[in-house]
């Protein structure tokens, strides 16, 4: 909280810089893993995203944040394609990964690259081994499944809580505890790229801090995008990001710069908390 | 306290028991019934008559192994015919139906719920009784499949649709394709409710009686393969309460028994299985 | 794609269903048209077929057993959804929705071995004696198996389905609507009766035609106990027919397509009878059901 407050006293005072293009990065280091231009979707006739544009830099951490309804959640399931769960959906606009075009990718197989954890927990009604191992199963992996379950538990730093009930329903965990099943159950094939959805937005201060901490080892393996609501988790945990309202993005940096010293308004407004 | 209000206050009293009289009743007469069964058809149980062929009239110690055999034929029949179409069609309801054809399918499947039995019985007699010529298991046993798949498939679609949407995400989102979320997790989560849904709906059929006057018919003897007539436990049940002999009389109860208990197992199981199902969330 | 194979077999099958009774009813309609539904006689020797005889039945024991039913039925309904604490409320129910499962065939064994004796010796004397002025209990008592004593059967068969659904119609009326009238000062009687089953009135006529249909389909319960004569009676003490009972007991005899082709033309009928009775119940329940939730 009093971060905020530090980062707010430092922003200069003049509000005249109206950049429409993101400040322009370090020349990057790393590489772009996804590239996202010119993204507009819509729900049936009605558009929610306009002209989406970003990159985001591999095994970093990106966070997408922004008032509830601006998109943000919309824009990560673009990534994967899940919004064609629902009918009448449409994504327009190039969205690549590895310079490899999503919208055409075959969609399992880009599934498997990304993968997804959801604002609240979603274990199957399986066991905890049967929850990890079912990616596995349903890709076709090769391998000794009672390794790679484990390995997978381990990263998602949840091994030692579970490996006595492995057969024991998923259901019976804490709600902190699904989340970490579920991020192993991401995490099992392997995904280049990790989303988030608002993953702690459900959970008690112990157990999200837990899961920030599993981020920072995750990201050395991992690009990840996490949305979130809440701008001192991404203040903590991000190397990038993106600023959202009503649809379009507004502002994306390092998240130094956007927390200390935005260059749009809305940015600056949102960040010192007059809206949202 | 004026008069009108004791008077309210009467009329209250009296009204209210008077609901208790009525709910008493219905469950009175429930007992009744199976008071009736238990003391005149359980005291006429015996292995010979479970197994036994019925015997001519005049000699005692028949039985109705034959149509015990029969009855379990057809729901076999029906099973394999009616469950597969309820259940699969269940699942196109839940996870695939288009908006047109999803209602007609559900009308339709009301209006199949609604014939009444014997109109059921005709349509299977003009379709499959009449070109084979003869009476038979095989249109006994479609009869009873044609009633079960409208009643099995609308208990399919509730169930799968209980099942939240964010597990179907959760297999998508791993590069599950539709068909394989469904059948690896969205039909599993479901399974209790299903599986007492055909329970429920085979324990309905078995007792059906008039759909069989005219397809399966009668036999008084073992019936073999598909093709012949059989006597199932209804029918039989029927044709000896209404026959002059106290003997067929006394196995009347005794198969009523039999019936109605096997009928009440599955329901009360069924029943109890659900609504545990539901309340203990899951373990 | 293959699910969709087995969701269109059902409807298929029904348009089947349909075409079948239509089609194969063919001689009747053209032989007596509308008449058909106006003629008393049911003579095969003659080949003369009239369907009055069989819906008068139908429709005075569905009459006698919406009569008993839908007030026993109801009051049980009321009682379980606004009186009775939840546990009995509950465990009462599950019985009572056990008597909806009882098949059709035990009813009538109950019928003809227990029913229709005491119908005989102590109800009908007793009618006769009380109101037997009444044109209805007029005739001679001959052998319990009558009009009477089938619309009792029914009666008990289609009142579970009322209590059920009454029951879920009833405890679907929002809280906020018995509250107020108690407020006022109102009796637990006077806020049911004058509120709530108001209130829930529509469903409750949904459930009486739900009921109405289950009982004109009825068969094998009716055809045991109800004397299966073919004859219209003002008397409730005569026998009688309906469409499904004459279908079950005359269609394995029936010689010639013109008989066996009226009492399909009967099944017809029967189901025709249904769908719209159905068809009319399940609006009515819908609009119970959408009433209560749009109050929030």
């Amino acid at each position: 909280m009093s971060s905020i407050a530090n980062h707010t006293a430092m922003v200069k005072p003049s509000m005249e810089n109206k950049t429409t293009e993101p400040s322009p990065k370090a020349p990057a280091l790393a590489a772009q893993k996804i590239a996202v231009s010119n993204l507009n979707f819509f729900y049936g006739a009605r558009q929610s995203l306009f002209d989406i544009s970003l990159k985001m830099g591999e095994k970093k951490v990106t966070a997408l944040i922004g008032p509830s309804g601006c998109g943000k959640s919309t824009f990560l399931r673009t990534l994967n394609r899940m919004y064609e769960m629902i009918r009448n959906t449409r994504a327009e606009g190039d969205l690549q990964l590895d310079g490899q075009n999503i919208l055409e990718m075959d969609v399992a197989k880009l599934r498997r690259r990304v993968g997804m954890v959801f604002q609240k927990s979603n274990p199957f009604p399986k066991s905890i081994f049967e929850n990890v191992a079912y990616g596995l199963r349903v890709n076709g992996w090769k391998g000794k499944l009672p390794e790679l379950v484990e390995a997978s538990l381990k990263r998602a730093a949840i091994w030692d809580e579970v490996k006595d009930r492995l057969h024991k329903s998923a259901l019976g965990l804490s709600g902190g505890q699904q989340q970490r099943l579920c991020i192993a159950r991401a995490l099992a094939v392997e995904p280049e790229v990790l989303l988030l959805d608002e993953p702690c937005s459900a959970l008690d201060p112990i157990a999200t801090a837990k899961i920030e901490e599993l981020l920072f080892v995750l990201k050395d393996s991992c690009t990840i995008v996490i949305v979130t609501h809440n701008m001192q988790q991404a203040a903590r945990v991000a190397d990038d990001t993106g600023f959202f309202l009503m649809g379009k993005l507004i502002e994306f940096n390092d998240t130094a710069v956007i927390f200390k010293n935005p260059a749009r308004k809305e940015t600056e407004d949102y960040i010192t908390g007059r809206f949202g | 306290m004026s008069f009108r209000y004791a008077w309210r206050k009467f009329v209250n009293v009296v009204m209210l028991s008077l609901t208790g009289v009525c709910a008493l009743s219905a469950v009175f007469v429930l007992i009744f019934i199976l008071g009736n069964l238990v003391y005149y058809g359980g005291s006429n149980l015996n292995w010979a008559f479970l197994t036994r062929l019925p015997r001519p009239v005049g000699e005692t110690g028949g039985g109705m192994g034959n149509a015990i055999v029969g009855s379990a034929k057809l729901l076999f029949l029906a099973a394999i015919t009616g469950v597969p179409v309820g259940l699969i069609g269940g699942v196109y309801l839940a996870e695939y139906g288009g908006k047109t054809f999803s209602f007609l399918v559900r009308y339709t499947a009301d209006l199949l719920n609604g014939v009444p039995s014997v109109v059921m019985g005709i349509f299977i007699y003009t379709v499959v009784v009449i070109p084979m010529k003869k009476f038979s298991a095989l249109a006994g046993g479609l009869a009873l499949g044609v009633m079960l798949m409208p009643i099995v498939l609308r208990s399919t679609e509730q169930f799968l649709r209980a099942v939240p949407g964010s597990l179907r995400e959760g297999a998508m989102a791993l590069g599950a394709r539709k068909w394989r979320t469904v059948l690896t997790v969205v039909i599993p989560a479901a399974y209790k409710g299903i599986a007492t849904g055909v329970l429920l709906s085979l324990a309905r059929v078995a007792g059906e009686t008039a759909p069989l006057i005219f397809t399966s018919f009668g036999n008084p003897f073992w019936s073999h393969g598909w093709n012949d007539p059989t006597d199932t436990l209804p029918v039989v049940i029927w044709r000896y309460a209404l026959s002059p002999y106290d003997d067929w009389h006394r196995q009347a109860w005794a198969a009523g028994f039999i019936l109605l208990g096997l009928v009440l197992l599955v329901n009360i199981s069924a029943k109890l299985i659900l609504s545990r199902g539901m309340s203990s969330g899951r373990a | 794609m293959f699910t969709f194979v087995f969701a269109a077999s059902i409807f298929l099958i029904t348009v089947l269903l349909v075409y079948e009774l239509y089609h194969n009813t063919a001689l009747p309609r053209h032989k007596f048209g509308w008449n058909f539904f106006t003629t008393q006689t049911w003579d095969p020797v003659f080949d003369n077929f009239g369907a009055l005889p069989f819906i008068y039945g139908t429709v005075v024991t569905s009459a006698i057993a919406l009569l008993i039913s839908v007030p026993l039925g109801v009051g049980a309904a009321i009682f379980l959804a606004e009186l009775a604490p939840r546990g009995i409320s509950d465990a009462l129910t599950f019985i009572i929705e056990l008597l909806a499962a009882v098949p059709s065939v035990i009813f009538g064994v109950i019928g003809v071995f227990v029913l229709v004796p005491i119908m005989r010796k102590y109800v009908e004397p007793f009618l006769k004696a009380t109101l037997g002025s009444l044109p209805i209990f007029k005739g001679p008592i001959i052998s319990g198996y009558d009009l009477l004593t089938a619309g009792v059967v029914l009666s008990i068969m289609v009142v579970p389905f009322i209590i059920s659904v009454s029951r879920e119609v009833l405890l679907a009326v929002p809280v906020d609507q018995r509250e107020a009238a108690l407020a006022l000062g109102a009796t637990r009687w006077e806020t049911t009766w004058k509120v709530v089953v108001p209130y829930a009135r529509i469903g409750i006529f949904g459930s009486v035609f739900l009921s109405m249909a289950r009982a004109l389909g009825e068969t094998m319960a009716v055809t045991m106990v109800i004397g299966n004569v073919v004859k219209i009676s003002t008397s409730l003490f005569m026998p009688g027919y309906t469409i499904a009972a004459v279908i079950a007991n005359e269609f394995t005899e029936a010689t010639g397509d013109l008989y066996t082709q009226s009492l399909i033309e009967l099944g017809l009928v029967l189901f025709l009878l249904t769908i719209i009775l159905n068809g009319m119940a399940r609006i009515m329940i819908l609009v119970t059901q959408g009433r209560g939730t749009s109050q929030e």
